[in-house]
């Protein structure tokens, strides 16, 4: 278990923020750039101190500045995976992964760092400069050098945005199975909400340096506190089971009944996006029409006025939310209980491995 | 069209005349010894002794400037604390300063009657006219030419590879020692190129602090003032050697000492 209070005022902004995940498993921040999310990390590594906090990680009091406990950086025993990865250019991709073995005998370094990378599939790249090497094989080799010294708690700084679209799906899926099988807490930051459904257990909105809703990726989607984090969602993010169909169309069977189309290819276990603005809420009784491939039938939770906005929450039985007028919501005389048709179309569904 | 065509001009000849201005000394000294007399000269023993005394001082005194300006510049560059702007121009001072200012400046304060003149007397360390004052002159000159360089290559490190380095284990002088330096090489090494430079031709302050004593404090530039009135020739062939020495000695520390990982980079 990694537990992290802090108060602090850093530059213009300040943080406040008390947070903790169970070994084994992810929180991730999510917030927009500047929200404080890197401090949190920061604070937890010990690269900088907050006027308060407390940062424990199982026994291991790491920071109490009520009883002036200090641990330095390098006695805390931290995997943290930097934005851009941060390599030692000098170093190649074996020593850079072997770094921190210094209780390995220096005859057996090259090897222990060569097992930890063949783990990530990146073994061949052991003599490549970081310069020579691509966005994912850096990602790959960072993380082996995270891990290199079994560190208590693992920290991840935006750990795929530095990496382009195509690579960005199953550096993901990797990432995603390597944080499950380490069995340390994770706490990992994101500016994407998509990527923090993708990765984290449970998500944590961040703003102004405080967050502001906790809970899973689904709950968040599906009740936000805030217009903040209703507007920072974005996405509907479901879950379930990929495999091709026939038509040329990936069919998904969700988790928990349904089952929805999409363009993008998928197999196996994958995360299901849609924007709440893409997705069209019918009456049970209308004849389908039109060019939506997808039709659920649900069941109206929640209806939440943002601007000149309705988002209405429903239960398909995972949760989802659709974005319509209010117009839309006094014709359809919608109001939770109510049942309806959510339809949006098989090329505005996006699919994530995971 | 036109335009563009005179400024072309204006251009490339401005480029040639700063060219053969510059080079135009260095290629003379060559042109106007041949290479039998700059053998001759080379034999004789004061030559000799002047090269030999020259390589040694300035040696040491990079070698002190290194062993000592590295930390000192890292500290600059890595932490931001009161009063280091007006210590960052104290630094660099010397580098306006006169040579000849320089060597008054030292005398002043290590000389007999200088300020800290009683306490070095105490240690029993000889300075003014000894090869130990040449080292001082030297270093004097030339460390604020590398301290330069070096806390710039410092500042342009990539903070995130120190602060790496610490949650991996490394405490701050192994990260120091393991990661500032080996990636602020390419930096540190052309301050040191140039800090050696100043020093193999440094004249005034050694002139004024050590005095030319042939074999004990004369280095070659030195040397090639005494032999100048007297003996324009053996200058010339001296001066030859020296432009040839500091030129070989620059290109191997920069060929010898540049780090791998940047040439391989450059793809």
């Amino acid at each position: 278990m990694l537990r992290v209070e802090a108060q602090a005022r850093l530059g213009p902004f300040s943080l406040d923020v008390a947070l903790e995940t169970p070994a084994g498993s992810c929180l991730a921040l999510a917030g927009p750039s500047g929200a404080g999310k890197t401090s949190v990390l920061r604070v937890v590594a010990g690269l900088v101190t907050p006027q308060r906090g407390r940062v424990s990680c199982g026994e291991d009091v790491w920071l109490d500045t009520d009883r002036g406990v200090d641990v330095p950086p390098e006695r805390r025993r931290c995997g943290y995976v930097f934005q851009e990865y941060a390599l030692f250019p000098h170093l190649r991709a074996w020593q850079n992964v072997a770094y921190p073995l210094r209780d390995v005998p220096r005859r057996r370094r090259r090897r222990c760092a060569l097992e930890l990378l063949e783990r990530f599939g990146a073994a061949h790249l052991a003599d490549a400069r970081p310069s020579t090497l691509s966005g994912g094989e850096r990602q790959r080799v960072a993380v082996a050098r995270a891990l290199a010294r079994r560190p208590a708690a693992l920290l991840l700084d935006e750990p795929l945005s530095a990496l382009d679209a195509r690579t960005r799906a199953s550096a993901g899926r990797e990432l995603a199975g390597a944080l499950r099988d380490i069995g340390v807490p994770a706490l990992l930051v994101t500016h994407d909400f998509t990527e923090a459904a993708l990765l984290g257990d449970r998500v944590g909105v961040v703003d102004g340096g405080r967050v502001v809703q906790l809970g899973t990726a689904a709950q968040l989607a599906a009740a936000p506190a805030s217009a903040f984090v209703a507007d920072f969602t974005g996405a509907v993010v479901l879950t379930g089971t990929a495999r091709a169909g026939r038509d040329g169309l990936t069919r998904v069977a969700l988790d928990g009944g349904g089952s929805v189309a999409s363009t993008d290819s998928g197999d196996g276990p994958v995360a299901v996006s849609v924007y709440p603005w893409e997705i069209a809420l019918a009456a049970p009784t209308t004849p389908r029409s039109g060019s939506a491939q997808n039709h659920l039938t649900v069941e109206v939770v929640s209806i939440t006025a943002v601007g000149n906005r309705v988002r209405v929450g429903l239960a398909a039985p995972q949760p989802l939310t659709a974005e319509i007028s209010d117009a839309s919501v006094r014709e359809l005389a919608l109001a939770p209980g109510a049942r309806a048709v959510a339809s949006w179309k098989a090329t505005s569904t996006r699919l994530l491995s995971r | 069209m036109r335009w563009r065509g005179w400024f072309a001009v204006l251009l490339t000849a401005a480029l040639a005349l700063v060219l053969c201005f510059l080079t135009l000394p260095v290629v003379a000294i060559f042109v106007d010894t041949s290479p039998g007399e700059l053998l001759s000269s080379l034999g004789d023993e004061g030559a000799l002794d002047a090269l030999r005394l020259s390589l040694e001082c300035s040696a040491v005194a990079v070698g002190v400037i290194v062993a000592v300006g590295t930390p000192a510049a890292y500290l600059l560059a890595s932490r931001r604390f009161p009063g280091r702007a007006a210590i960052v121009t104290l630094v660099e001072l010397p580098l306006v300063l006169p040579p000849a200012v320089a060597g008054i400046g030292l005398l002043a304060a290590l000389g007999p009657n200088g300020v800290l003149g009683g306490l070095v007397a105490d240690a029993g360390i000889q300075l003014v006219l000894t090869t130990a004052g040449v080292i001082v002159a030297l270093t004097f000159v030339a460390a604020p030419f590398y301290l330069r360089q070096a806390q710039a290559a410092f500042e342009a490190l990539d903070r995130t590879w120190l602060d790496a380095s610490r949650t991996l284990g490394a405490s701050e002088a192994r990260t120091f020692l393991r990661v500032a330096i080996p990636t602020a090489g390419p930096g540190l090494v052309s301050g040191l190129a140039l800090a050696w430079g100043r020093a193999l031709g440094e004249f005034g302050a050694t002139l004024m602090f050590a005095g030319s004593f042939r074999g004990i404090t004369q280095t070659v530039p030195l040397a090639i003032y005494e032999r100048f009135s007297t003996d324009f020739t053996g200058a010339l062939a001296l001066s030859a050697v020296l432009v040839a020495v500091s030129a070989a000695l620059l290109l191997s520390v920069k060929l010898l000492t540049g780090p791998a990982w940047l040439r391989g980079a450059a793809r």
